[in-house]
């Protein structure tokens, strides 16, 4: 590819990427932001694949774009309330954040025209598949292992913490409550008064 | 001159007379032009199919039905099509007073833009594609998840309750369903060796024995596993939950109209060519033309290129053909599934029978030797089972029809009034 187009293609996707991370900093409505944040994961797929790391792209758009992205809408979607500015979006220390952007984008821009980068375009089929898992199960092969035995880690947390307790687990569990019981069951009784009134009072609120 | 870059080198120095395009200034206008050509035609065979689909599809739910189904606009009806996009662009464009605008406006875009995206990685004929990527499959995969988002932003968007249930059961239906049809698509790529579309095509063989679906046992199986996959991932029924009109009225698309409404539709007539075009390349050999190796074609100039490229395109589109029949014959034929029995078709058979499936291959692939005997016993095995079944078929048509028409004859006293091979 001829450099203009390559410098047409990237400035594009550029300001694609960018103009997406923006509109998730700074909509005031979360689902806008979420769904914007769509637009910043597809712009670096597409910068991805402009540098030739063809497998990159494509797992960017697989795993981030159609499974993170996703599980993200799904728990925002399925709040309650979601779209008041109010109350999921709240912001507060603007300035301090300010203050932090501002200097760390100076240190960034600092470093980007200070570094020698001058890296070339990756040639030939070395972000093709073949070369990725020739470098994954070659020189790459123990941190390759490792990040596999922290994801099957992290899998099985999660497992643990979405799976119910089981049986005996919850007979155990339940036995010194019941025993407790009698005394509890006077409780609902008194608390049930507050909590319908408080009920009135949070939708004047809201 | 087998990818695009190529054609449009060749190009500028043919029309050009420039020796070495890789030194001339205007060779991004000649490569940006060729992007477009190749995207408008790739949409275009896309928009050609589609239309021509959704009458196709109601003729033959039609006379499945028996009824007669849209015959009014032209010769037995064929320009209803063209007629209902003539009626859907000239319709009012409504947002609704209380619809999110910018996502409601921009949604039915996603959800064409995924969907379309397909076609890049999509052959066509021996020669005849996009971009022959080398993450094809991957590619394919990844793609619709512009779609998914499409869907859940258009439900959001629509401020509805029933357009967001139908987004939101669409995009958990196509997050699930992808682990199954991916799990199917790499033991493919196994055997294939390769990411690529073409790739995949090139492994297998012209002859029935030679594809992958009759490779051997479990591969068969994976095949079944992917076609199930495939039509939960195109919300087709039996899976056309997302659009259940007794419970959803219409689905993610209920707010919409015009040309916005007939986009989502566009794309899921697509869909049938893009789930049916994936399973004839990933098992039922492509566009092989029997008795001419791909190579051969390659080495050829001027119109016998043209042609044997032409027959491979008609062999694809034949196999494409048959694909998208069982399609829509299974979406009037089959009761639509519960929610619940869909997550169990799942995520409690699909997916661990496709992890067995995929050890099973690994098994087989390490210890069977390509072309060794029990390679060519268990291919023969398949190929004779298949052959079984498809005579099963045939002749439960046949039946069908004869006892079809026997009962009119019993009901009606006179003959049916519609031979098997002709529509009314």
């Amino acid at each position: 590819m001829s450099d203009t187009l390559v410098a047409v293609v990237f400035y594009g996707l550029a300001i694609f990427t960018l103009s997406g991370a923006a509109l998730v900093a700074f909509s005031r409505n979360i689902v806008h932001s979420a769904f914007a944040l769509f637009a910043t994961f597809v712009g670096v797929a597409g910068l991805y694949a402009l540098m030739s790391a063809n497998l990159l792209a494509v797992i960017q758009l697989l795993v981030y774009a159609g499974g993170i992205l996703v599980l993200i809408l799904f728990a925002v979607m399925l709040t309650s309330r979601i779209d008041e500015a109010r109350v999921s979006n709240h912001a507060w220390g603007r300035q301090p954040a300010a203050w932090a952007v501002g200097g760390l984008t100076a240190i960034l821009i600092y470093v980007a025209v200070k570094a020698p980068l001058k890296a070339p375009m990756i040639k030939g089929a070395l972000g093709g598949p073949a070369a990725f898992g020739d470098a994954l199960l070659g020189p790459y092969v123990l941190p390759f292992e490792i990040i596999s035995m922290l994801l099957l880690a992290a899998l099985i947390g999660a497992v643990t913490l979405a799976r119910g307790r089981d049986a005996a687990e919850a007979a155990k569990l339940a036995k010194p409550a019941e025993a407790a019981a009698p005394v509890q069951a006077a409780e609902p009784a008194q608390a049930a008064e507050p909590a319908e009134a408080a009920e009135p009072a949070e939708e004047v609120n809201a | 001159m087998n990818n695009l870059q190529g054609l449009a080198d060749y190009a500028i120095r043919a029309w050009f007379s420039v020796p070495d395009p890789a030194r001339w200034p205007y060779t991004w206008l000649v490569y940006l032009g060729f992007i477009l050509l190749a995207g408008l035609i790739a949409v275009g065979f896309a928009a050609g199919f589609a239309g021509p689909m959704s009458f196709i599809e109601r003729r033959i739910a039609g006379r499945m039905m028996s009824r007669i189904g849209p015959n009014r606009v032209g010769p037995q009806g064929i320009f209803q099509f063209i007629a209902d996009g003539i009626k859907s662009l000239l319709k009012e464009d409504i947002v609704p007073a209380e619809a999110d605008r910018p996502l409601f406006l921009l949604a039915p875009y996603l959800v064409f833009t995924g969907m379309f995206g397909t076609f890049v990685a999509l052959p066509f004929a021996a020669h005849v594609i996009a971009a022959d990527l080398d993450v094809g499959i991957l590619w394919l995969l990844a793609i619709p998840s512009l779609v998914v988002v499409g869907l859940l932003m258009a439900g959001w968007g629509s401020n509805s309750k029933w357009a967001v249930f139908g987004g939101v059961r669409s995009a958990a239906q196509l997050v699930s369903y992808e682990i199954p049809s991916a799990f199917a698509l790499l033991s493919v790529v196994l055997f294939a060796g390769t990411l690529s579309t073409q790739g995949i095509i090139a492994a297998q063989g012209p002859w029935p024995w030679e594809w992958f679906i009759f490779r051997n046992p479990l591969l068969f199986v994976t095949f079944f596993i992917f076609f199930i996959s495939a039509l939960a991932e195109g919300n087709r029924a039996p899976f056309d939950l997302p659009e259940a009109e007794s419970e959803l009225v219409s689905g993610y698309n209920v707010e919409y109209s015009g040309m916005r409404f007939v986009f989502f539709f566009f794309a899921e007539w697509a869909n049938l060519w893009v789930m049916s075009a994936l399973a004839t390349t990933a098992f039922l050999g492509g566009w092989q033309v029997p008795g001419m190796p791909a190579v051969e074609i390659a080495a050829m100039t001027g119109w016998r290129f043209v042609g044997w490229e032409a027959l491979s395109f008609l062999i694809f589109a034949l196999k494409t053909s048959v694909l998208v029949f069982v399609v829509v014959q299974l979406r009037w034929t089959l009761p639509r599934l519960r929610v619940d029995q869909l997550m169990t078709t799942c995520w409690k058979y699909l997916v661990p029978l496709s992890l067995i499936t995929l050890t099973g291959n690994l098994v087989l692939l390490a210890l069977v030797p390509e072309r060794g005997v029990v390679d060519w016993m268990m291919r023969g095995l398949m190929v004779l089972i298949a052959a079984a079944l498809a005579l099963r078929y045939l002749q439960r048509v046949r039946a069908n029809y004869l006892a079809d028409r026997e009962n009119y004859r019993k009901m009606e006293g006179k003959e049916l009034w519609y031979p098997p091979y002709r529509l009314p």
